[in-house]
């Protein structure tokens, strides 16, 4: 049952073949299973959850009109707020905080009488690409538990991968959401900036910052996107638009007559063989459907890895400042005739981890005076050059495509001591964030060299996320008549593993 | 302790001011939350999670202080930015949640305006005009209080409480271009500004302008330049100014302060500086030479601020009347000598003299009541005339009673005591204790044959043509008959008595 789309899961649920508490218990139960091995999990709410899996079955007991998605659990990213439980960001400086309030996109969730199971690991803040800058210790990938399961949002896409959940919340600031999907064989959309709420998401960089539903089949990912975007009064950066129709496209997974454009720039040297030869089959199974494939140039691209490690800590050294010890979280250094000014040095000292000082720093540092215009000002243009590649491009195509990273999981450890080469590892998901438009990565096979997951990643201007998933489902589906069983069948089984 | 007088000193120097006005908006809810604004409430009660600045909580722009700050903007003859942006402002304060403001930075929304002041000058009224730099938005932070210590400052202190009712209560920076010329008038000038501010914004009704409760704070900077010099001398920055006394006081000691220093050949250091309050003086704050670095960049949370051209319009048609214009208007009409006029202003009584005017008192009536014994009542009791239980409609009453021979100013006085001790309205009052003007000859004249009786000597006195001794007698006559009798009616039958004629 665990290992169904939670379309199918929705399907037992309604036709009564079973309940939400035995859904949820199932998922609980996988978790204690397989979890010690994985580490996707934080925080497991298993009381909270059978509470509203209870109440899901109660309401469709009475006959109630339930949403898609009620009664179906889901692993929710530890930078999401949630009343009464604890949300640490996968930092010491936030252990045992336990919200007051809801983020919208758990007001959103509970609404919808979605199950969220509980907070699942993430790199500091979110700030890294692998898991491993969690200060509670890095997630595996089910694929090869030697290897990292993407990041910031490992511990969702892990915990889909590993069954877990049928569906995962994350948070893309640069990558966040797609890479941990490319990497684990999973699905992850990172929407239009402003598309859903980010009221109750705990800021790294509040300009690139966006939440975004993950799963395991691209209708659940568009199932679960609809349940959380919309309008949100509560964040003034979020669009007053309706909710593009992602559901709709999803399920008609029509190209026919769409133009898909190639990004020049985001398929070359540096990715490595078996990516660009998984993402060459997906693009001729494309065309085969009925699309046609152009090729586009972004030549800004190459600068935009640069831009965004200036925007990004500029602004996390900002959005981090509240971490003090006044209010909230851990307080160190706190004796008699101790300085406000000294608790909160210790504290931050001890709080963060390095990858979250070192950004700090960075950011403290372009931002100050004198520097301000040859760093941030600098790559607020080299934004806004990226976003009229976008504008560009897409005059000449519906959709942008590309390999969503260069390279397979890499193994934990192996690039801990390198910042740069991890921050590689976002050069083609970054100008999505930067532009402020939509992005998908769904699984297109394994690499021959490596056997592990390959992801595709589709790009789909400001607002038109469903053209993104109208893509992402017909390549789904020429994809599983090719291989007969969902890709995540041929990962190894977590029974026994080491 | 000085060794320089203010002549000396201007007889040398040019005062450069610049004067940065806070204003605490007086909307119902804070600037970038849902919080209540009420002062005086108890700590930590107006908070939710944006004013907190727990994780995740974003801020949305209220739009009521948006309209206010534009208002603000169009009565100082600002203008307005068709887009402007908000900004954050990093660093660290225990008392301020987010570890940065957000304020407003090189994307104002007002700017370039002005405002004319006039002062008495040793050759008459004189008219200053003030150029206003720029008009912006932010939060305030919360409050501090340090416990222990000799100095009630951070440093020093045992501890220390913190209480973020007012962070993110919405305020404006008002700031002005330098203000040269103004040469030994300077402190005058200062608060004739601070005043003539005051009272726009009062009549706007975007802020409480309460300099006492920090709803109206000045910060004053002031340098001085050798007179026909061109270069600017550094200035101080003199916070905690928090009356318009203290204004004229804070420049006026610190324009000393600077030319004892240059004087000495020393340097005036950049730096803010506090007033106090006791002294006059002013004692150094942090050093501005190891001037923080603000970080400024703009507020990646909140989009910008755009407002409607046609809304600007509607809000500019809306003005109310300049103040200094209502003055001069009211002065006219009213026919009011200047002192009185500025008198009137000084006890902040025109709106209710107003008022009352227009309720059909007479002027000249309506301003002696308000201005003389309702004021000396008030300055009895230690409040504000505001805080009086007397309205203008009271105060008409009064008037109107003494016009039709009802009451005399005595008797009214005692009505007015009434009104204000809570026993009602003059109507109420007048009935319950039985206050009515004596005007029965009948009872008149045996109360003024008793007393002539009873001071026989002083009475022949006025029968001689000594008129001065009948002031005595009337006194007892008004003394026997309880205040009730007219006095002047009261002197006419004396005089008539004892064979005298009233002049």
């Amino acid at each position: 049952m665990i290992k169904n789309s939670a379309t199918e899961m929705a399907q037992s649920l309604s036709s009564g073949a079973t309940t939400s508490v035995a859904l949820t218990q199932a998922h609980l139960d996988r978790i204690a299973e397989v979890d010690g091995k994985v580490h996707a999990f934080l925080h497991v709410d298993a009381q909270g959850a059978l509470e509203q899996a209870a109440n899901v079955d109660a309401a469709r007991a009475r006959g109630e009109k339930l949403s898609p998605l009620a009664g179906i659990p889901l692993a929710l990213k530890d930078v999401l707020v949630q009343k009464g439980v604890p949300t640490t960001c996968g930092s010491k400086i936030l252990e045992g905080w336990r919200p007051p309030y809801d983020s919208t996109v758990v007001t959103n969730l509970k609404n919808a009488g979605v199950v969220i199971l509980g907070k699942t690991n993430m790199d500091e803040f979110a700030m890294g690409s692998s898991t491993e800058n969690s200060a509670y210790g890095p997630t595996h990938n089910p694929w090869d538990l030697t290897r990292i399961p993407g990041g910031s949002g490992g511990g969702s896409s892990a915990a889909l991968a590993a069954f877990e959940a049928p569906l995962a919340i994350g948070t893309d600031t640069g990558g966040s959401i797609r890479q941990p999907a490319a990497v684990t064989g999973t699905v992850g959309v990172k929407p239009t900036y402003g598309g859903v709420s980010r009221y109750g998401l705990v800021a790294f960089s509040s300009s690139l910052d966006q939440a975004g539903p993950c799963a395991r089949t691209v209708l659940d990912t568009a199932l679960l996107h609809e349940v959380i975007a919309g309008h949100d009064p509560k964040d003034s950066t979020s669009i007053n638009a309706p909710v593009p129709q992602v559901v709709a496209a999803a399920k008609n997974g029509e190209v026919k007559g769409m133009k898909i454009g190639v990004v020049k720039e985001l398929n070359g040297d540096g990715y490595q063989s078996g990516v660009r030869q998984r993402f060459e089959e997906s693009l001729e199974l494309l065309a085969k459907a009925g699309a046609e494939i152009v090729e586009v140039s972004a030549p800004n691209f190459e600068y935009a890895l640069a831009a965004y490690y200036l925007i990004a800590p500029s602004e996390c050294s900002s959005n981090l400042a509240r971490f003090d010890a006044m209010r909230y979280g851990l307080r160190v250094g706190d004796t008699d005739g101790a300085s406000a000014e000294s608790v909160m040095n210790m504290t931050r000292e001890v709080g963060f981890g390095r990858e979250v000082k070192r950004r700090i720093l960075l950011g403290t540092y372009a931002l100050s005076s004198g520097y301000y215009d040859a760093y941030y000002g600098s790559a607020q243009k080299v934004r806004t050059l990226i976003t009229q590649d976008f504008n560009n491009a897409f005059e000449k195509c519906d959709v942008m495509v590309s390999p969503t990273c260069p390279t397979t999981a890499f193994k934990i450890g192996e690039k801990a001591n390198d910042p740069l080469a991890m921050y590689l590892n976002d050069i083609a998901t970054i100008p999505v964030n930067m532009a402020g438009i939509g992005g998908m990565s769904l699984p297109c096979g394994v690499a021959p060299e490596d056997g592990l997951p390959v992801g595709f990643q589709i790009m789909s201007p400001v607002m038109q996320d469903q053209r993104m998933y109208s893509v992402g489902a017909a390549l789904e589906a020429a994809l599983l008549t090719q291989w007969g069983a969902p890709l995540l069948s041929q990962a190894p089984s977590l029974d026994g593993a080491a | 302790m000085s060794a320089l007088t203010y002549e000396d000193v201007i007889s040398k120097f040019e005062p450069v001011l610049g004067l940065e006005v806070h204003v605490e908006l007086n909307t119902n809810s804070k600037m970038f939350c849902g919080c209540s604004t009420i002062f005086g409430a108890e700590p930590n009660t107006q908070t939710c999670p944006v004013c907190l600045a727990l994780p995740g909580a974003l801020p949305v722009v209220n739009e009521k202080a948006i309209e206010s700050t534009i208002l603000i903007g169009l009565a100082l003859n600002c203008s307005i930015a068709p887009f402007s942006r908000f900004a954050r402002k990093n660093y660290f304060y225990p008392d301020m949640p987010k570890n940065f403001q957000i304020s407003q930075y090189d994307e104002p929304i007002c700017v370039n305006g002005y405002v004319d002041v006039e002062i008495e000058t040793d050759e008459g009224p004189q008219t200053f005009r003030i150029e206003i730099e720029r008009v912006h938005m932010e939060e305030d932070t919360g409050k501090s209080l340090h416990v222990g210590g000799s100095t009630g400052r951070i440093h020093g202190a045992d501890y220390s409480l913190l209480d973020y009712n007012r962070a993110g209560i919405p305020l404006v920076e008002i700031v002005t271009k330098i203000v040269p010329g103004t040469g030994k008038y300077a402190p005058e000038v200062a608060k004739a500004y601070v005043a003539e501010l005051r009272d726009i914004l009062r009549s706007l009704g975007v802020s409480d302008v309460k300099m006492e409760q920090g709803s109206l704070r000045c910060d004053a900077n002031v340098s001085l330049r050798l007179i026909g010099s061109e270069v600017l001398g550094t200035r101080s920055e003199t916070k905690n100014v928090n009356s318009l006394r203290s204004v004229e006081r804070a420049v006026r000691g610190e324009m000393i302060r600077h030319a004892e220093r240059l004087n000495k050949g020393e340097k005036v250091v950049q730096e803010t500086r506090h007033f106090q309050e006791d002294t006059g003086l002013t004692r150094s704050g942090r050093s501005k030479e190891q001037a923080e670095d603000y970080r400024y960049f703009p507020e990646p949370d909140l989009v910008p601020v755009a407002p409607d051209a046609q809304w600007i319009e509607k809000l500019r048609a809306g003005l109310p009347e300049r103040p200094s214009l209502r003055r001069k208007r009211l002065q006219e009409q009213w026919s009011v000598p200047d002192k009185e006029m500025a008198a009137m202003i000084n006890a902040d009584v025109l709106n209710i003299v107003e008022e009352t005017v227009l309720l059909g008192a007479d002027p000249t009536k309506a301003r002696s009541w308000w201005l003389g014994e309702i004021s000396r009542l008030a300055n009895e009791k230690e409040v504000a005339i505001s805080e009086l239980a007397i309205t203008a409609k009271d105060v008409a009453e009064i008037v109107s009673l003494v016009a039709q021979g009802e009451l005399t100013d005595k008797l009214a006085r005692q009505v007015v005591e009434g009104v204000i001790a809570g026993e009602g309205s003059p109507a109420q009052i007048i009935a319950a204790r039985g206050i009515k003007v004596v005007n029965d000859d009948g009872a008149l004249m045996a109360a003024i044959e008793k007393v002539c009786s009873e001071q026989s000597e002083t009475a022949d006195k006025v029968r001689n043509g000594h008129l001065p001794a009948a002031g005595a007698l009337i006194g007892a006559v008004m003394k026997e008959t309880k205040g009730q009798a007219d006095a002047a009616r009261v002197r006419e039958l004396l005089l008539g008595h004892l064979g005298q004629t009233a002049n």
